[in-house]
């Protein structure tokens, strides 16, 4: 699998909802901090991913491009990744492959987005997935897909929204100390199904907010890590994968394709049982059945056994498995890009035992982070362990 | 250059860092506020694009907006993997190769999933909710859905399962659109 790679050191900003910094500003400050929390310059990073999500949100065509000063990219081989909310995660697996490679030393993996500059609400910049000919002369919204496949996985396994809205009381509860969380609140069941209704069976509860925030991590190799850093967290694993944009001919109750993902990450990390390997995860949680679905997608438990882990406290912050220790993308925030890679960074203070007063109950070594993106199709995956 | 680099970083470390209590390391950006958009204190623009794009139909779907045209849905069939495929593609991303021909199927199906959606695209907020559903269209595969609106229907009698007809426009309206299907009803 090549050179071992190792994160040695990250940086994040606060998510808020609209931000008065630019998104050079905010990708410089997680650069900053990813540097100094290991004693880095830039002058000892050798290539530079940039990861950030569609341009139509900032109305700058080619924003990689316009973002690359921001991220430390001027005059060093740089390169944007992009597969919608996938990107965040997808991008440490670019990170890995130049230096897993031997081709470069260390990288600098940046993400970032400002999702605010979109006015009035940056959801209607998503009319522009569709298909252009045969679904957007519907004016559909992107709340629509979620809705649908929420719909078809409550009703294929008979769950009640109480089932789901478990999820969104744990994330949104455990963002409360996560210093950089947006949206952190003690919220009960009974709130999450008392709120507005934007598009059954998606309550307002049910979904992330709309943010602005970066977040930036620094890959390296073994013989650097060793050097900077005495508790480096190895990247074991990556893998990702795409399903078909025919969306509406795939079984909406299963991602397979955040399954094939998986088992490429977890084939490169060694990992056969899921279940007994992996001891904290941070699936992709843009609202909060999604979480249960990258669950059984990432095989952490069996199509439809999600919910009543979520039920019995096993997801819990102190529980068997901890499942989005963070907050996740429903508590501390959703700047697509940045949010996976919030997640990578959570399992980065996870497994080095720093995460603070988030530090999970149980004794971790390895954990596994994902996110999911484009029309519903891609699965992102990596596996972190030290 | 690996070396020298390495090197280097070394005579960087001083020793073992602090650990912050809580990384990251507090707050860092600041939220602009409704006041501020209110009062005008954010630079804002508005900007019509002056744009137009001319896509083309391309093979299948040229074929499929034609027979809607007629009041008919096309679906096309591959033979390797025995799909019958709506919305009609010219190739089966599945076998990657080229499809084995056309077949006419039913305007009637079932509703594999739906939403009730109380936003439009550039969510504003309105009060008879929109219906989206997948509807597996009869004649077509197991799980062969299109997205589509449902009409005609109280929203709480709405389920999985129903069995739906399309709503057509009236022959002389029909212009080779997705929207030639108005909606569809339960049967």
């Amino acid at each position: 699998m090549g050179n071992r790679v190792a994160i040695v050191g990250v940086g994040m900003t606060k998510f808020v909802r609209r931000a008065l910094e630019t998104g050079k500003e905010l990708s410089w400050l997680a650069s900053k901090m990813a540097l100094d929390s290991c004693g880095m310059t830039m002058n000892q990073i050798d290539s530079v991913v940039m990861g950030t999500a569609p341009d139509t949100f900032d109305g700058v065509h080619m924003k990689g491009e316009y973002l690359s000063d921001g991220a430390g990219g001027f005059g060093k081989p740089y390169m944007r990744g992009f597969v919608g909310g996938g990107t965040g995660v997808f991008s440490v697996a670019q990170g890995w492959y130049h230096v897993a490679s031997g081709m470069f030393d260390t990288c600098l993996v940046v993400c970032e987005e400002k999702m605010s500059t979109f006015q009035p609400h940056a959801q209607a910049a998503f009319v522009t997935i569709f298909d252009h000919i045969i679904e957007r002369p519907l004016k559909p919204n992107l709340l629509w897909i979620f809705a649908l496949e929420m719909n078809r996985y409550m009703t294929t396994y008979g769950l009640r929204k109480e089932d789901i809205a478990r999820v969104a009381v744990k994330n949104k509860t455990n963002a409360l100390y996560h210093p950089c969380a947006q949206i952190a609140a003690p919220v009960t069941v009974e709130d999450v199904l008392n709120s507005e209704v934007l598009a059954w069976p998606v309550q307002r509860l049910d979904v992330s907010p709309v943010s602005d925030g970066a977040v930036a991590v620094i890959l390296a190799n073994e013989s650097v890590a060793r050097r900077v850093t005495d508790k480096p967290v190895w990247v074991e694993g990556c893998g990702w994968a795409l399903d078909t944009a025919y969306w509406t001919n795939r079984d909406l109750c299963y991602p397979r394709y955040v399954e094939e993902a998986a088992r490429m990450a977890y084939k490169m990390a060694g990992v056969t049982d899921p279940r007994h390997q992996i001891h904290v995860a941070e699936p992709y949680d843009p609202f909060d059945y999604k979480e249960l679905h990258h669950m059984e997608g990432l095989m952490l438990c069996g199509r439809g056994e999600a919910p009543q882990l979520t039920a019995d406290g096993v997801t819990a912050r102190d529980g068997e498995l901890p499942v989005c220790p963070s907050g996740g993308l429903l508590g501390v925030g959703n700047p697509i890009a940045a949010a996976g890679l919030m997640k990578i960074a959570e399992l980065f203070w996870q497994l080095r035992g720093e995460a603070g007063k988030r530090q999970i109950a149980r004794k971790a070594k390895r954990g596994v982070a994902q996110a999911w993106g484009d029309l519903m199709q891609v699965g992102t995956v990596v596996v972190l362990g030290v | 250059m690996a070396k020298s680099k390495v090197q280097s970083l070394k005579s960087k470390v001083h020793g073992p860092r602090p650990v912050p209590d809580a990384p990251p390391y507090g707050p860092i950006a600041t939220g602009l506020s409704d006041d501020d958009f209110k009062h005008g204190k954010v630079c804002t623009t508005r900007w019509t694009h002056d744009a137009k794009y001319a896509w083309d139909r391309g093979v299948a779907i040229g074929k499929y907006l034609a027979g809607l045209k007629r009041g008919k849905i096309l679906a096309v069939t591959c033979g390797s993997c025995n799909r019958t495929m709506v919305p009609p593609r010219a190739f089966c991303e599945w076998c990657f190769k080229p499809i084995d021909g056309w077949t006419e199927i039913k305007d009637t199906g079932v509703i594999n999933t739906f939403s009730l959606c109380y936003v439009t695209w550039d969510v504003k907020r309105i009060t008879e909710p929109l219906i989206p559903a997948v509807i597996e269209i009869d004649g077509a595969s197991k799980g062969m859905g299109i997205m589509h609106l449902l009409g005609e229907v109280d929203p709480k009698q709405v389920k999985r399962g129903m069995k739906v007809k399309a709503v057509w426009k009236p022959a002389e309206e029909r212009e080779g659109a997705i929207t030639d299907i108005l909606y569809w009803k339960p049967v």
